[in-house]
């Protein structure tokens, strides 16, 4: 039986590393995948507290709707990064400096 | 031997993950992050989430994944020559501001994680206390449909609502420009 707190541990290391990912990264898909990897750390502690709810399964069930609603967002920033790479022929978020064209 | 496991997961996972961060080529980088996406299913399983572990390697693995080495292929002209020369660069510099507040994040979360286990919530003592934590021998992928047409079936239809909505702008911002 792993304790609770080895798996918050875990997601707070993950959390971590997707904060760095998305700071100093200078490519738009790295920052997505340091998004994914935040998203993922919540979604270990939202597993790991919902063992303890039997009854009702909150955890594990908002587990999933956070998966859904991940993929629903990395398919729309990827839609977004596709015509930003078509407009400024680059994905460094720091070459992006206009609003509109 | 459950927790010599769980812990070859968790530095697979963690170690990945930094590897990823530090790595200055893209490709190499995104399928590192698959092997990260399987240790945190992994991860799942130890909470007895066997359903969400699945949802994770179909979703995650079988869509986002191919999405992102689809969009990384659309968008970089060099792949080939970044394949060929990315040992000259293996790390990618280091910036100091991000690294000092990601550590504190971690430092912070830790120091969290820590005292609340030694001074855990009283809805966990208490179930663990009538024993109604999930146990390994349950059916969970029963009991999760249950609970979705029931108790969740109002947060499930927004997030099917979102979903189209996600889709509709997808395509939308995808499409051609007509031409005036």
């Amino acid at each position: 039986m792993i304790t609770l707190t080895h798996f918050l541990v875990v997601g707070a290391c993950l959390f971590s590393t997707g904060l760095y990912a998305v700071l100093s990264r200078r490519n738009a898909l790295l920052v997505l995948v340091g998004i994914e990897l935040m998203i993922n750390a919540a979604i270990v502690n939202l597993v790991a507290f919902g063992r303890y709810d039997k009854s009702l399964y909150g955890g594990q069930v908002f587990a999933l709707f956070a998966i859904v609603l991940a993929a629903a967002a990395v398919a729309v920033a990827l839609a977004i990064i596709l015509n930003v790479y078509k407009f400024y022929k680059s994905v460094n978020p720091e070459d992006i400096s206009n609003l509109k064209d | 031997m459950e927790t010599i496991v769980f812990y070859g997961f968790a530095t697979t996972a963690v170690g990945s993950a930094l590897l990823l961060v530090s790595m200055r080529n893209i490709a190499r980088a995104l399928f590192l992050f698959f092997i990260v996406l399987f240790s945190v299913a992994g991860l799942y399983l130890f909470a007895l989430a066997d359903f969400v572990a699945i949802t994770q390697i179909l979703i995650y693995v079988g869509g986002v994944l191919v999405l992102l080495l689809f969009a990384f292929m659309l968008s970089n002209k060099e792949l080939l020559q970044q394949l060929h020369s990315g040992t000259s660069h293996f790390f990618a510099l280091p910036v100091w501001q991000a690294l000092l507040i990601a550590a504190s994040f971690l430092a912070i979360l830790v120091y969290t994680a820590i005292q609340g286990g030694t001074d855990e919530p009283a809805w966990i003592t208490a179930s663990k206390m009538a024993g109604t934590a999930i146990h390994p021998t349950d059916n969970t992928v029963e009991q999760i449909g249950l609970q979705i047409m029931t108790q969740y079936l109002l947060p499930f239809e927004v997030v099917s609502v979102l979903l189209m909505m996600a889709l509709i702008g997808a395509a939308h911002l995808t499409r051609k420009e007509e031409t005036p």
